[in-house]
């Protein structure tokens, strides 16, 4: 990752390495369960997270005072944690060199609805003191630091659907350029309600018959998921030093804006097409070197389109192999760039590129090479992500191989 | 209601908001020390006797009130 570019060029960080996973999915909790799931089947309908329990993560009080989406950011983290540390016994970190970066789409969701019910049924009276925490954007993030004692930064980046993309990436980066030299960082979301249903549903984002097929002909829409993606970040020497086990390493990462549409991404792919190069750029490499892309892949038809035409621009014909896991997951808003980096961390140690579950029908305006069917083995290098977000905001992560 | 069962009620609320045992609300026990309350939660906590009990409590009359058996006294004073 660069920290800036002078006159005799770019100013190269530190090497930021991969040394945690954590993940709560609908298709699994933890990093062993979540990589089956992506080799599994798909299900239809809303992608719900099923038997997570938040007690087996924090106390009773602390779950009463946290909405869900802060469960799951606080079961991501403490597991990416727990996995870091596993090698050492702790990561050996000053805690005023240690942050974290949980991002969200939305926050306190569900809280926001029971007090909002509570409010209009009770009265004012009786809305809940703990309301504004609990609901607020940057709660997640807030618990995890309180819950590890990490005085460095604690911040969120709330950028949609590239969220959890962004928030890696700025924990990544400072990471690089030495203010920490370890960050948690990551996305969580837990907003899946029949009023956003309604909403998604009525701005026709969302799939016709509850089925996620990024790329496919048929895609009509997404398919909302829920969860959380944590990685622990960490200055490369630092986990060396501590006989960590290093997954991969952030190499490269990128954000732009389409300055174009709320809700539509730009017909010209433009701002998705320079995140990429920004990201690759980034990193140190050129296009040619990329071996796999995550993409973002949501199923909605614009969508899948814009982002084959800005592959097709940046990699040529037919370019990387292309996957988007989101046909498993579903669209998992905030979390959804955080789960899948632990997809790309994963594919990496697997030496396999999950394949796009609900693909099956090519799409004759998409000219990509679509994993699919079975996962597809790859020797691994280096990996690129996409997000792309309402508002108009792109994030890229590249991802590699450690050497 | 019998004293016993206004002390039930009311430590069926506190252990419901404040998530500790039982055992732990006693009326000797302090809010701060013992059961590990902060201010907000005791707002929490004054919500849900007021809805339990069916009273009111002014903010004012919490001046004072440290222990379980000062807020039974309190509720008990309004029923």
């Amino acid at each position: 990752m660069h920290l800036g570019i002078t006159e005799s060029g770019p100013v190269k960080g530190r090497r930021v390495a991969i040394t945690g996973l954590g993940v709560v999915s609908c298709c699994g909790i933890g990093a062993g369960a979540f990589w089956e799931g992506l080799l599994g089947d798909q299900q239809q309908g809303e992608r719900l997270v099923r038997d997570f329990n938040p007690l087996d993560w924090l106390g009773p009080k602390e779950a009463r005072r946290l909405d869900k989406f802060a469960h799951y950011a606080i079961a991501a983290s403490q597991m990416a944690f727990d996995d870091a540390a596993s090698s050492s016994g702790s990561l050996d970190v000053a805690p005023e060199k240690a942050g974290v970066v949980i991002s969200t789409g939305f926050g306190g969701l569900e809280t926001f609805l029971e007090q909002v019910r509570i409010f209009n049924e009770k009265g004012a009276k009786r809305v809940s003191p703990f309301m504004i925490p609990m609901l607020m954007a940057n709660a997640a993030t807030a618990s995890v630091s309180m819950r590890l004692g990490w005085t460095g930064p604690s911040e969120n980046v709330v950028t949609a659907c590239a969220a959890g993309t962004h928030g890696i990436a700025a924990a990544a980066r400072m990471v690089a350029s030495g203010r920490l030299d370890v960050a948690i960082g990551g996305g969580s979301e837990a907003s899946i309600a029949p009023l956003t249903v309604a909403a998604f549903g009525n701005m026709t984002a969302l799939s016709d018959d509850g089925m996620s097929r990024p790329f496919d002909k048929r895609r009509s829409g997404f398919v909302l998921g829920e969860g959380a993606g944590a990685l622990v970040l960490e200055d490369l020497d630092h986990a060396h030093s501590r006989g960590a086990h290093v997954y991969a390493e952030i190499t490269g990462a990128a954000s732009t804006a389409d300055a174009y549409h709320v809700t539509q991404p730009a017909p010209d792919a433009r701002g998705a097409i320079s995140c990429m190069e920004l990201a690759i750029a980034d990193a140190g490499l050129t296009a040619s070197d990329i071996g796999q892309i995550n993409a973002h892949g949501t199923s909605t038809p614009l969508n899948d389109l814009a982002e084959s035409l800005a592959i097709h621009q940046v990699f040529g014909s037919p370019g990387p192999p292309v996957t988007s896991t989101k046909g498993i997951t579903g669209h998992a808003l905030g979390a959804a760039g955080a789960i899948e980096a632990v997809a790309i961390v994963l594919s990496i140690e697997k030496s396999l590129i999950p394949p796009t579950a609900g693909y099956e029908i090519e799409d004759s305006g998409i000219a990509l090479d679509v994993v699919y069917g079975t996962a597809r083995p790859w020797n691994p290098g280096h990996a690129i992500s996409n997000s792309f977000g309402f508002g108009g905001h792109n994030g890229c992560l590249v991802i590699s191989a450690t050497s | 209601m019998s004293d016993d069962a206004i002390f039930e009620k009311l430590s069926q609320c506190a252990v419901d908001v404040l998530q500790v045992p039982p055992d732990k609300v006693v009326k000797e026990a302090r809010f701060s020390d013992d059961l590990d309350a902060d201010s907000l939660d005791l707002v929490e906590l004054v919500m849900a006797l007021e809805e339990a009990f069916g009273i009111s409590v002014d903010e004012s009359e919490l001046d004072g009130i440290e222990t379980v058996g000062e807020a039974y006294d309190l509720v008990k004073s309004k029923l």
